[in-house]
């Protein structure tokens, strides 16, 4: 069969990369906006590729706002809030989604709850009663919330054995003590145990309120009709501001390392990172542009050192996670138990260098910022997409205009601006380090990197 | 619901797929080679997706980082291997095709002289890493090892997982890698699929301008195997977890085959979202369980059903295996209710929908493109595959039940906690798996 194949005989020139041309910008799409007499915001934007819509509502209030010692409550409440309305109960909540060929999720963060459903357009008035119903007129039954939270007490001790969520709930608590940032949104066993049907109740009332709702929809709509059809849907939904998080009460300085023991590990899983920068800092610009060079693409600093040339994980990133109040700057990978302490003295060194001795140099700034603006459009490719970048000026109150100047203002930073913001919020000396992993195989040469002997925390303590 | 395609084969056999959208100025590149662990041979596996991994390590006109100039160019980009096929994806402005499709095709032609042995040694650590990530240090992580070897008999190209065994990573040798290469890597193995902003007409001429030079290779021939349960194999493990885990798994038809799209409404049917009759029952109502799912994992030469289930804190996998089998005697027996199959119907259609809202990356309508082409060498596909799902009965899902997911011929796995081989489900043996 291949002996009849015939290969082209002009050879392609591949002396050099071709350059890309330029490619057309993607507008950000226009949000429609109106606000109910309820003060729930409703935006809208038309995204007509395919026969569908995605709705989300935006409420900013998440765990953040979890009350003193009732840890978990927002993720528990958020979690009652498809377990039935009026007469229908959980079952029947879900049916009716079903029929509709629904895709429906709630997702919980430390500022804001989101609950969203997508669905094919002809269903968009269906749907939106059911997402109505869920969020204004919840069941809260006590039979449900018991199961609801047996639950999640059985997912707080399967938790104990997956590495990650391990590392990440003590990075947590390390970093932010009894700040309301200081927990995983899950909670703890103690909370949840000693949580009742009234605590949801009374945080239902309080905290998921119109007048901190935006409702989104994106897709095959028009405006007016998506108002017409949330205020009818979303009529009888009233209440003002009602709780709010705490402003944060100041964060403890942790030991520089801390090992979670897990006997036998094959790999350490590691968090470094400490209290950084909030969302609306005028630095974030250039900490994106920073970061992406130092851990946040595959070309990254971080990951070419630890993967491409030690080979000691699958792939190592970091983040700055912004949120309204200052959030964590966060190192992550699961590495060769063998390698750990090389690994943890490999990235302090990055983080380090970007700050100081190695600053950014010109083909590592114009790629960072070439990643970051030359794809930018593939970030608008779904209604889904749209949705949630429009969800970002919700939660952070940033202007309209924000997605059509991200472009032109990652372009401006330079090299200075990184190592300005760099060593501003990032803090080699503050680094707190936690390690999931084989104690007896590293802790001696964990030792050997800081000062001070490694601090033990116990899994069951977290 | 179709989408509109052009389908040409290059000269030397290269079959290329184009489509146009051009609602986001950016172009799905998406080249599948119809390789994956079934190619593989016991004592050789997990080299296909090891292979994967080398294709992003350089080539002999750009024998640097594959990333670099992609990411460079505002692109996103990625690759994965299964047991049937292997898939290179990049995301690209419109402007950067033409890099796109210079870097696909160099390491299509090109890739081994640029193939050193500190390359491979490097990302063989690297993939020993993502195998003791994803799979040695995560509770339940080595169900599939197990699950397989279980199904599918030691000389069936099913029997291992993608990631491969251990030993197998540390043994295998450059050499291999330059003779899969030449096997595999061609251009009578491949399908390229093209979509988004692009003209299709000057696609086409960049495609045939990179790839044509590319000598074609010898056809694949076509890998068969069989395999069959005469009774329940049942085993057990255990692991660092807290809760004892039941899996059930069974052989089923293939992918597109009679019997699977009735499999897959029927595993959805009975075991996912809190709809199913198993979450109503097991977590829901009885609250003997903390979770239940259930999946028809279709391949090209054979499939397989799997329902899994964690048992809830006082609760034993004994009761959980008797009211699944319960469940699945009475779907079976009566078949499913007339609003169960309209609501598979109406998911059906939405899920298609879902599917073909991006032009590429992991899924996306390139990807789709290159399934139906790879597997069915018809691109055009889309509307019949709905139909397989618009066309299930209750009478064809219940049969379909009854005839699979047969108790006589399944294997039964318990993961149970470390020192708690007691809370396996009942006469299970004692699984190796590593």
């Amino acid at each position: 069969m291949s002996g009849a194949r015939a290969v082209r005989a002009v050879k392609a020139d591949r002396s050099r990369l071709p350059a890309p041309r330029t490619s057309p910008a993607l507008p950000f799409p226009a949000i429609e906006k109106a606000t109910l007499e309820s003060g729930m915001r409703v935006w809208t934007v038309r995204h007509t590729q395919v026969p569908l819509v995605a709705f989300m509502l935006l409420v900013r209030r998440g765990a953040a706002s979890d009350p003193a010692g009732k840890d978990g409550l927002a993720a528990v409440t958020a979690d009652m809030l498809d377990e039935g309305s009026g007469e229908r109960s959980a079952i029947e909540i879900h049916e009716a989604l079903a029929r509709l060929g629904a895709q429906f999720d709630t997702d919980i963060g430390s500022d804001a709850t989101v609950a969203s459903v997508s669905v094919l357009s002809r269903f968009s008035q269906r749907a939106l009663g059911l997402l109505s119903d869920m969020i204004v007129r919840p069941a809260l039954r006590a039979e449900d919330f018991a199961r609801v939270r047996q639950l999640r007490l059985h997912r707080l001790t399967q938790l104990r054995d997956m590495p990650g969520a391990l590392a990440d709930r003590a990075f947590l608590r390390l970093l932010y003590g009894a700040h309301p940032y200081g927990h995983s949104p899950i909670g703890s066993e103690a909370t949840l145990a000693a949580m009742t049907i009234d605590d949801v109740r009374a945080f239902h009332a309080r905290a998921i309120r119109p007048a901190v709702a935006t409702l989104i929809a994106v897709g095959d709509c028009d405006h007016d009709h998506v108002v017409r059809l949330a205020a009818e849907a979303f009529g009888d939904w009233s209440g003002g501001a009602g709780l709010d998080a705490s402003d944060g009460a100041p964060v403890p300085q942790a030991p520089a390392i801390t090992v979670v023991p897990r006997p036998r590990a094959p790999q350490s899983e590691l968090r470094i990172g400490h209290v950084s920068a909030a969302r609306s800092t005028p630095d974030y610009h250039a900490l994106v542009v920073a970061n992406t060079i130092l851990g946040g693409q595959f070309v990254s600093r971080i990951n070419l050192n630890l993967r491409e040339h030690k080979g000691l994980t699958y792939g190592a990133r970091t983040s700055f996670e912004f949120r309204r109040l200052a959030g964590p700057f966060a190192l992550q990978a699961s590495v060769a138990t063998n390698g750990t302490a090389v690994a943890i003295r490999e990235s302090i060194g990055e983080i380090a260098g970007i700050r100081g001795e190695r600053p950014v140099t010109a083909d590592e700034l114009a790629l960072g910022i070439a990643a970051l603006t030359r794809g930018y459009a593939r970030n608008f490719e779904t209604g889904e997409q749209i949705g949630r970048a429009a969800m970002q000026l919700a939660l952070y109150d940033l202007p309209d205009d924000y997605f059509q100047q991200f472009v032109p203002r990652i372009e401006a930073v330079t090299a200075d601006d990184v190592s300005r913001v760099t060593a501003r919020h990032l803090d080699p000396s503050r680094l707190v380090t936690v390690v999931v992993g084989d104690l007896d195989a590293i802790g001696a040469e964990l030792a050997s990197l800081a000062e001070a002997a490694p601090a033990v925390l116990s899994p069951d303590s977290i | 619901m179709n989408i509109s395609f052009t389908k040409e084969t290059l000269a030397n056999g290269l079959e290329v797929l184009l489509h146009e959208d051009h609602a986001c100025p950016i172009v799905a590149v998406n080249l599948w080679y119809h390789v994956g662990s079934k190619n593989e041979h016991p004592g050789h596996t997990g080299f296909a997706h090891l292979f994967e991994h080398l294709m992003f390590e350089g080539s002999e006109h750009h024998d640097k980082g594959y990333f670099q100039p992609l990411q460079g160019a505002g692109a996103t980009l990625n690759g994965s291997t299964n047991a049937d096929r292997t898939n290179y994806w990049e995301v690209v402005p419109t402007g950067a095709l033409e890099l796109a499709l210079w870097m696909e095709s160099d390491r299509m032609g090109y890739l081994l002289p640029a193939l050193t042995q500190a390359k491979f040694a490097n990302q063989r650590d690297v993939v020993l890493n993502e195998r003791r990530q994803n799979y040695e240090n995560r509770p339940y992580g080595l169900a599939p090892m197990a699950l397989l070897a279980a199904l599918f008999p030691d000389d069936h190209p099913y029997h291992w997982t993608t990631i491969g065994e251990i030993a197998d990573l540390q043994r295998v040798q450059l050499d291999e890698v330059h003779a899969f290469f030449r096997r595999y890597y061609h251009p009578a193995n491949a399908s390229i699929a093209l979509a988004g902003d692009v003209d299709a007409g000057e696609a086409l001429a960049l495609v045939e301008q990179y790839f044509g030079e590319i000598d074609p290779g010898d056809a694949v021939e076509p890998v068969g195997a069989s395999a069959g349960l005469q009774h329940d194999v049942r085993i057990r493990f255990e692991d660092r977890v807290e809760l004892p885990r039941l899996y059930l798994a069974w052989l089923t038809p293939a992918m597109f085959a009679d019997g699977d799209a009735d499999l897959d409404l029927a595993t959805d049917l009975l075991a996912n979202g809190k709809t199913s009759r198993l979450y109503r029952r097991l977590v829901f109502d009885e609250r003997i369980a903390t979770d239940v799912s259930a999946s028809q994992n279709s391949r090209e030469i054979a499939g397989y059903s799997q329902i899994t289930a964690t048992a809830a804190p006082g609760h034993t996998l004994a009761e959980l295996e008797t009211a699944i089998f319960e469940e699945i005697a009475r779907l079976a027996a009566d078949g499913p209710t007339d609003d169960e199959i309209e609501r598979g119907r109406v998911q059906a259609e939405a899920q298609f929908m879902f599917r073909l809202q991006t032009v590429g990356g992991f899924g996306g309508k390139s990807d789709q493109l290159n399934a139906y082409n790879v597997f069915l060498h018809d691109p055009a596909y889309f509307d019949r595959d709905l139909a397989r799902y618009q066309t299930v009965t209750s009478a064809s899902l219940g049969a379909a039940v009854g005839r699979y997911l047969d108790p006589r011929r399944r294997v039964t796995l318990s993961i149970v906690p470390e020192g708690r081989a007691a809370l396996a489900a009942a006469d299970s043996a004692v699984a190796v798996v590593s």
